[in-house]
């Protein structure tokens, strides 16, 4: 059976405004590489982690995939067909089967509009029921993410962080998509309100038999929710597999670091020893070779050089090292 | 036991709204002992940044007051002292850090000259010597090249960097108190854990004491030794970090541990709190958590918990502590 | 932005004004909707509150201080200044308030375009921005009403060749903001088209320093409109224009001072009226402090 999604080979690049510099040398346009040649399979009814730390090309990767950004190379097959191919008919069909979280909550509902307002516009737009039966169906929507019918009249301002985004979820799910990709919706929550949210996103892909794609720095979050993860660093994939297997036993050097420096709540914790030196270099001007390589303890000659070591399988899981046989 | 270097008692601020005060920090009390770095954990709203700006008297708008409270550092009350004498106790004694370096950086001036200028107000030291003391300052944050870094502008330095730099501006006066105001949250995990490591390093050289603001129970439990935990503008649990992780001794403490991803099996429900912070216009009765509670009891409802001795130097302001510490 | 960081909690938990749905009204909004009304109300019932016709000349009683039977005195032409400047509030509210419509119109149509679509067309708007904005206002009314006959209809056209640009500039400012705001991109997730977006996401939000902006507008164009009107270039005589009552009684200034002051004082109070509902309606509206 075909994967619900399989991402081959896609490049984001986001074009740098030209400098004064630049126009009179006339070099070639500086980009951020924001994604590079990323290839991913999402089967049916999974979730999938995508972690990694700020500027590693996540959200590139999940806007990419639903075609709210431009790719520069690459295809999103949705079900068999390329997303990235589509007309304007077939994205609007697209649109209706897979859908978007987004980070902040009460930056991504319209202020103006009131609750019951935003959810009944999804609804008119895409016929999901006769325009009789819109009224009756948005308190259904409201309760179904834990909501009161009540808080239909207010606007996003009388909200909580936490309500605004069980809002956002009614409507990504108002039109019953099949994918839903949660750019990290959780980060902003608190703590005690994330848990209600990851509990109400567990339930509904129960319920609605979702495949959804969890974007995330919180790999504490990503190891609760996910089957599977993928780990990106400036924009590749650098490991992926199961999720027990790659917490267990990760086996990129990048993903060790990753690991080692989450702060775990136990109470015999020691403080932190002194952790990968330095930062992530800038996506602008990346060096040919594996990514990591200038900040990796374990670096050796030929990751300096290109090509970029690819993914190879080791175990249950897929690494992009040197360190390990092809 | 070390000595004491700051003691905050009954520290209360309120915002003034048409419908009556708001209370936003009630009667907050807690020390500090030399060395000690103590957590001050809390979710938005819980009154946790503003108790330790009360403190340092930096408050947020002209609407919020202090209206009761000690603060106690080298045995002056900063609540009594005038503003002029406050300008000499902020970077001196007290010296303290925020979430976002970027928007606490001053845009247009290179971190040398930052640092400068923190060193002459408060140490009287001549430019040429600001400069130098400015780059050992870099050099003791952990920063590569410092005199590079002090020629350089905030936004051309990447986020951890601009957090040391904030640090090293902090430490100029050379405060024996720090506040640091969630100095992780905007940044990569495994900066993250640097920059902790820094604080803690600089605990152990230059016998700093940290009041460490956060969210997150992890950083906590790797950095701090001593937790207070508040909510909606009390403080309702005090223990040493281990104890309360171990045993927490009240039900939102409690919540707030199960709550973590990575507490229980993945996949799971995860146990959370129901319902959601009370508005300030809207404070419950007696006590603040009672309408989230699992273990309330119709007394809630009436009296506030005071924050009770709960043995071996612990506090709970939870009527029922004694129930959550043996478990049937 | 965490919720908390503001005052102490998120926007449920202080639960406090300066939000559409709950309480209390600014000062400045109540006196200022109070003194605008006000004005309104003697504009609407100008034939029945005033107590002479504007235009009937009595020269009997001509420069007569304020008195009782003329509260206001009388001008050159034994008319009633009282009178005059209620019927003139007619002329001064309708050149405010159409002469802020039509360049709020067309500017917002124009920046919006420019702001959303960007590329050429916002290049080429804005150069012809730049352009407008060079020239000193009044002037470049003068000369276009010199081209088209001196009169209300020109003033019109005027203002709003003039005006329109303080208006794109804003709303283009605001829609290349909102562009990028994430409540778009989710409009955009769920499959909405341009049109959609623009009318119903995008423009709502990007009006609002606009109207703010307007209120503080009115009070230019009926300043602009008085200016014009006093040149001999807008409303002409007989017609009662608060304007024209202070050209026609300039030359009486020392002896018969009200025939000037009166309307001079009825263009700053409705100036002010306007004034405090641009601050209130900003206040509410969460644009100013």
């Amino acid at each position: 059976m075909t994967a619900l999604l399989e991402v081959q080979d896609l490049t984001v690049h986001y074009p740098l405004p030209f400098g004064i510099g630049e126009i009179m040398t006339r070099s070639p346009r500086r980009v951020v590489q924001a994604v590079s040649g990323v290839n991913l399979r999402l089967e049916r009814g999974e979730t999938l982690g995508l972690v990694g730390e700020s500027g590693c090309g996540k959200s590139s990767l999940g806007r990419a995939i639903l075609r709210l950004t431009e790719a520069k190379s690459g295809r999103v097959l949705f079900d068999g067909t390329d997303v990235l191919a589509l007309d304007k008919a077939g994205l609007f069909a697209f649109r209706k089967r897979a859908q978007m979280v987004f980070q902040e909550p009460h930056a991504s509902l319209n202020p103006r509009l009131t609750v019951a307002r935003t959810l009944a516009e999804v609804l008119r737009v895409h016929r999901v029921c006769p325009r009789a039966a819109i009224e009756a169906r948005v308190p259904e929507l409201l309760e179904a993410v834990g909501l009161s019918a009540d808080l239909g009249a207010r606007r996003p301002a009388a909200l909580s962080g936490g309500q605004c985004q069980r809002v956002a979820i009614a409507r990504a799910l108002a039109m019953g998509p099949e994918l839903l990709i949660s750019d990290e919706s959780v980060s902003a929550l608190d703590v005690s309100i994330q848990a209600q949210i990851l509990n109400l996103f567990m339930r509904l892909k129960r319920e609605m038999d979702l495949t959804m794609m969890f974007i995330s720095h919180d790999l504490s979050v990503v190891r609760h929710v996910c089957h599977r993860v993928a780990v990106m660093y400036l924009g590749r994939i650098v490991e992926h597999g199961p999720t027990e297997q790659i917490f267990r036993d990760p086996k990129h050097p990048y993903t060790q670091a990753l690991l080692r420096a989450i702060p775990r709540m136990d109470p015999d914790a020691e403080p932190p020893a002194a952790a990968a030196a330095s930062e992530p270099p800038s996506p602008v001007a990346l060096s040919a070779g594996c990514v990591f390589h200038s900040r990796c303890p374990q670096a050796m000659d030929v990751c300096r050089g290109p090509p970029a070591p690819a993914l190879r399988r080791s175990d249950q899981a897929e690494v992009a090292c040197h360190l390990y046989p092809v | 036991m070390s000595a004491r270097v700051l003691r905050v008692e009954d520290l209360t601020v309120e915002f003034t709204a048409p419908g009556g005060p708001l209370r936003a920090v009630d009667e907050v009390s807690f020390e500090l002992a030399e060395g000690e770095v103590l957590g001050l954990v809390g979710e938005s709203g819980s009154g946790k940044t503003l108790t330790c700006r009360a403190l340092i008297r930096l408050l947020p708008s002209r609407r919020a007051r202090i209206t009761r409270g000690v603060v106690r550092v080298d045995g002056l009350d900063l609540m009594t002292l005038p503003e002029s004498a406050m300008q000499r106790v902020r970077g001196e004694r007290i010296g303290m850090i925020f979430q976002n370096p970027m928007t606490h950086l001053d845009p247009i001036m290179t971190i040398g000259e930052q640092i400068g200028e923190s060193l002459r107000f408060h140490k009287s030291i001549t430019r040429r010597d600001a400069v130098a003391h400015a780059i050992e300052l870099l050099r003791q944050v952990g920063i590569p090249d410092p005199a590079l870094c002090s020629q350089s502008y905030p936004h051309s330095l990447s986020g951890g960097m601009r957090q040391r730099a904030m640090i090293a501006i902090a430490l100029a006066g050379e405060p024996r108190i720090l506040i640091a105001d969630e100095p992780t949250t905007a940044l990569d995990v495994t900066v993250q854990a640097q920059i902790l490591r820094l604080l803690l390093d600089l605990r152990d050289r230059a016998g700093l004491s940290i009041i460490l603001i956060t969210h997150n129970l992890g950083v906590v439990a790797e950095t701090c030794e001593t937790v207070a935990v508040m909510y909606a503008g009390r403080i309702i649990e005090r223990a040493a970090k281990r104890a309360l992780l171990r045993r927490p001794l009240h039900p939102y403490s409690q919540g707030l541990i199960r709550s973590q991803p990575g507490a229980g099996p993945p996949l799971a429900e995860l146990p959370s709190i129901p319902g959601q912070p009370p508005s300030l216009a809207d404070l419950p009765q007696g006590c603040r958590f009672h309408p989230r509670c699992a273990y309330v009891i119709p007394r809630c409802r009436e009296i506030r918990p005071p924050l009770a001795d709960a043995g071996a130097g612990r506090r709970s302001a939870c009527l029922r502590w004694q129930e959550l510490a043996c478990p049937s | 932005m965490r919720t908390g960081e503001r005052l102490a909690g998120g926007p449920s938990s202080l639960g406090l004004a300066a939000r559409f749905d709950l309480g209390e009204l600014p000062l400045p909004l109540l006196i200022g909707a109070g003194m605008v009304l006000f004005w309104s109300a003697l504009a609407l019932f100008a034939d029945v509150i005033a107590p002479f016709d504007p235009n009937a000349a009595d020269y009997n009683a001509a420069l007569v201080p304020p008195n009782a039977a003329h509260w206001l005195g009388t001008d050159n032409f034994g008319r009633d200044v009282l009178s005059r400047v209620i019927h003139g509030t007619r002329v001064d509210l309708q050149m405010g308030i159409i002469g802020v419509l039509c360049p709020f119109v067309l500017g917002t149509v124009l920046g919006s375009i420019a702001g959303y679509f960007g590329g050429a067309i916002d290049t080429v708007l804005m150069r012809v921005v730049d352009v407008t904005i060079a020239f000193p206002f009044l002037v470049l009314m003068i000369a276009i009403i010199t081209v088209l006959e001196p009169g209300l209809t020109s003033f019109y056209v005027a203002v709003t060749l003039v005006g329109w640009v303080s208006y794109a500039r804003l709303v283009r400012a605001q829609t290349l903001v909102l562009k990028s705001s994430d409540f778009v991109l989710a409009a955009r997730s769920l499959g909405y088209g341009h049109v959609r977006i623009m009318f119903r996401h995008i423009l709502p939000n990007a009006l609002i320093p606009s109207i703010v902006f307007s209120m503080s507008d009115v009070v230019l164009v009926i300043l602009a409109g008085s200016a014009i009107s006093y040149l001999g270039l807008g409303v002409q005589p007989p017609t009662a224009e608060w304007g024209v009552m202070i050209a026609e009684g300039q030359n009486f200034m020392t002896t018969a001072w009200w025939i000037t002051t009166v309307p001079g004082l009825a263009i700053v109070f409705l100036a002010l009226g306007f004034s405090f509902l641009a601050d209130g309606l900003g206040e509410k509206l969460g644009v100013r402090e």
